[in-house]
């Protein structure tokens, strides 16, 4: 079982894959596997066309843990933040057109510190300090993505892009096809948002499910350094646009991660703990409360699917329906509201394309349909906590 | 989070009559005294007003009794945060004072105030209308507007102060707002708090021109002094009189905020110490005002002292009050989510003024919205209809209903739907 996480916020916690290596077939528990099919180089020369060099490798980083000295495992050790910032920078050293802008983010380093030192390495246009003007920054990275570069914008919190709703909606997603194809917008957009610790109702949004009807952009959501840093690379890489969902808890989590470079498919779900039960499908930070849930559902005598579906749009529908094939029960953990969150269209999606396999009806756990109260007792009231999702599992597989 | 507050519902009371008992009588005296501002105002577009500043005693007495209360509030706030009883982000406006005192000394009760996050001490200084707790940049000053332009609607002479900062200067729907606030001669003073930093980032590195007080273009403005209250009286008083005859003005208020942005910026990764130690020697607005009583000889300084104490301990008692309080009853999650009413009552079933959210209840919301459809008899007939048909878009059909429709019985012409 994953190692859980038991503080969020300024103090660091481990994050480990050890158990669940060995339940995956056809890895070495002592390696370090980090596919590249073809067998070909990740990093290929940088030109105006889009890469046929493939970048996809397995899902999940699998490790050993072993007792042995630290000094002999393989890769290295780093927060969610700085996982981020490893992806950042190496896509800037590989290709010189990927810029980054946002408040705060180069002589201040950013305020979550993802894009710390960046500034001093790149200067101050390619890091870029904008005014506070989320829209208008928004669609100059529009604008100046149209022309060949490859911008990030950062939201300090997700929840100031609401300012740029019209250059995410309009112009971001919907140029492609608009022009007819003539323009590709490859940009990322990025930032802290959800549920934080008594940051108040506009500081806790979740954009997710407000962009997700966004004909044109893409949505992922990261939750560990592995996945954030692979995530982050991949989005650069994408010709279409990409939102990548961070959490403001998040960023303090610790991981070894591979030496060696890696990026990871945008479209693929990620299996967090095979099971027989039920399967469990959450992403970001619900996923950390699915497995502390877990660890009681386990002690309890069940076995659940954990699946951290990590993109948001599209959904991983194959992953997904693997599982429900398998278990026939699902349960959706997330942080959304329930009215139009994620969990709403992503049980609308696997009622139409799964409803023969599913023996009960699906469960979907959404944060209330409330502003965030300062109040931490009624903040916590507002999203999910481990113990409701012990009862919905309990309730389901009666 | 947003706020409407008034100085009843203040857990810190201004200082009470009987710590004046014991003072002699320069508090209540009003003999006039005139004052030069620091520095002569800088117009833009208008003809500044005089350097010098009708005050008196018992004002520069209030002044610094307020001021030395927001100061200790501030920093009081700095180590409840460190010690975790204030949690989320934190905003203090130490430094700023008297920007605040000086607006109150101009203003009535009746005017609006609106701010964002950096407003722990507006709330304190203030008498009247105050919204406060913005989160979002910039996006109080179009409701400010909002505010000036429901005043001029009502015709009740009041005018709407929009404050915001030099990192909000630069949101566009500032000059959106301004434009409208022009275009129809809109009571609205635009106060730019410029504090010289938006977070991290410098106004030099943000503004291609940080004379914030020129970028109303076609509205007037005027600099001023942040860090002198009496400057920032003269200043609010004669925007005041503009704005009810001429529509809005710029007022930009050059202070300086001695923590950093918030609780989790230490401040000095982007300025120096010596800057901030600078700024508080030479330009420290409590100082300044004890600066003039003790020169005026309202008071001595062992006086003053005796009212930081007083101050010192008037915090200390309202923290105590404040951690004996208790935190909301998870019953109170869904309340003010909506407002009860008319058109609510789907709504109301899933979420307004509910006691307890359960899951139950949550999981099957579905179910909750079927019955109440369920209980309504006839048919809503929304297309055609004749005269009826704009006045129906509810139906309030079953007796529970009745209050909600007694509002608008006036609208319905068949009574009998009732």
């Amino acid at each position: 079982m994953a190692a859980m996480l038991q503080s969020f916020g300024v103090a660091t916690a481990s994050v480990g894959f050890s158990d669940h290596s060995t339940k995956l077939s056809g890895f070495s528990v002592h390696s370090l596997p980090v596919i590249r099919s073809e067998g070909r180089s990740i990093s290929g020369p940088i030109n105006g066309t889009r890469k046929t060099g493939k970048v996809i490798t397995k899902a999940v980083a699998a490790q050993a843990e072993s007792p042995a000295s630290a000094a002999s495992k393989p890769g290295h050790e780093l927060l969610l933040f700085e996982a981020l910032r490893e992806g950042l920078e190496e896509e800037m050293d590989r290709d010189p057109r990927v810029c980054v802008m946002g408040e705060d983010v180069g002589h201040y380093g950013g305020s979550y510190k993802v894009t710390r030192g960046l500034a001093q390495k790149y200067g101050d246009l390619r890091v870029l300090d904008t005014p506070i003007a989320e829209n208008s920054f928004t669609g100059m990275a529009v604008g100046a993505a149209m022309t060949g570069l490859r911008p990030i914008v950062e939201g300090m919190n997700m929840g100031f892009l609401l300012l740029a709703f019209n250059q995410i909606s309009d112009n971001c997603g919907m140029l492609h096809y608009t022009s007819g194809g003539q323009f590709t917008i490859p940009t990322v957009i990025r930032g802290p948002g959800g549920v934080g610790r008594q940051l108040g109702a506009e500081h806790s949004q979740r954009l997710e499910s407000y962009f997700q009807s966004i004909p044109g952009i893409q949505m992922v959501a990261c939750s560990t350094p592995y996945n954030a840093k692979g995530l982050m690379k991949a989005a650069i890489r994408s010709e279409n646009p990409v939102v990548l969902f961070e959490h403001v808890l998040l960023y303090n989590l610790k991981e070894r991660i591979p030496d060696e470079e890696y990026v990871l498919n945008l479209e693929e779900a990620e299996m967090v703990r095979p099971g027989e039960h039920v399967t469990i499908l959450t992403y970001s930070r619900m996923r950390y409360h699915v497995m502390q849930a877990a660890k009681t559902l386990v002690n309890k005598g069940y076995d659940p699917e954990v699946i951290d579906i990590r993109s948001l749009k599209p959904f991983d529908l194959h992953t997904i329906g693997n599982s429900v094939k398998k278990t026939h029960r699902v349960v959706i953990v997330e942080e959304c509201m329930r009215t139009g969150g994620i969990g709403a269209s992503l049980t609308a999606a696997i009622n139409e394309n799964f409803h023969d396999y599913l023996d009960a009806p699906i469960i979907c756990l959404s944060s209330q349909d409330v502003p965030t109260p300062y109040a931490g007792t009624l903040e916590e009231w507002t999203v999910v906590q481990p113990p409701q999702i012990v009862a919905a599992v309990e309730q389901l597989c009666q | 989070m947003a706020q409407l507050t008034r100085r009843s519902v203040n857990l810190l009371k201004p200082f009470s009559a009987s710590v004046f008992a014991t003072r002699h009588l320069t508090t209540s005296d009003t003999t006039p005294i005139t004052v030069e501002t620091s520095l002569p105002f800088t117009g833009h577009k208008i003809e500044p007003p005089s350097r010098s500043v009708e005050t008196t005693p018992k004002e520069l007495l209030s002044f610094f009794r307020d001021m030395a209360l927001m100061r200790r509030m501030e920093i009081a706030a700095d180590s409840l945060y460190k010690a975790k009883l204030i949690r989320g982000f934190c905003h203090l406006y130490d430094g700023q004072e008297a920007v605040s005192v000086g607006m109150e000394a101009a203003i009535t009760k009746k005017d609006c105030i609106i701010t964002a996050y950096r407003d722990h001490c507006i709330f304190l200084g203030q008498g009247q209308w105050v919204l406060r707790g913005h989160g979002i940049v910039g996006a109080q000053v179009p409701l400010g507007c909002g505010l000036a332009f429901a005043q001029k609607y009502s015709k009740d002479e009041n005018v709407t102060f929009a404050m915001y900062g030099d990192g909000a200067a630069n949101q566009g729907q500032l000059f959106e707002a301004l434009n409208m606030s022009a275009l129809w001669d809109l009571p609205a003073i635009l106060v730019c708090e410029n504090n010289h930093y938006g977070m991290g980032t410098a106004e030099w590195r943000a503004a291609k021109s940080p004379a914030y007080y020129k970028r109303g273009d076609y509205a007037p403005g005027l600099k001023v002094d942040g860090m002198d209250a009496l400057a920032v009286k003269q200043a609010c008083k004669f925007a005041k009189e503009h704005a009810l005859k001429n529509g809005p003005i710029i007022l930009e208020m050059d202070t300086y905020r001695y923590h950093g942005h918030s609780m989790s910026d230490p401040g000095s990764t982007y300025r120096t110490r010596d800057e901030i130690s600078g700024i508080r020697q030479e330009r420290d607005p409590i100082e300044r005002i004890k600066k003039l009583i003790l020169s005026h000889d309202l008071a001595t300084e062992k006086e003053l002292k005796d009212y930081e104490k007083e101050v010192r301990k008037e915090v200390d008692e309202a923290i105590a009050k404040a951690k004996e309080c208790a935190l909301p009853d998870s019953s109170e999650l869904f309340t003010n989510v909506y407002k009860k009413g008319f058109g609510v009552e789907i709504l109301q079933s899933l979420g307004s003024d509910q006691s307890e959210p359960s899951d139950t209840q949550i999981n099957n919301r579905e179910l909750v919205v079927q019955n109440a459809l369920s209980e309504r008899s006839t048919p809503i007939d929304l297309a055609g209809g004749g005269s009826l048909a704009r006045h129906q878009h509810v139906l309030p059909t079953a007796t529970h209903r009745q209050q909600s429709c007694h509002v608008n019985r006036h609208q319905c012409p068949n009574n009998s739907r009732h």
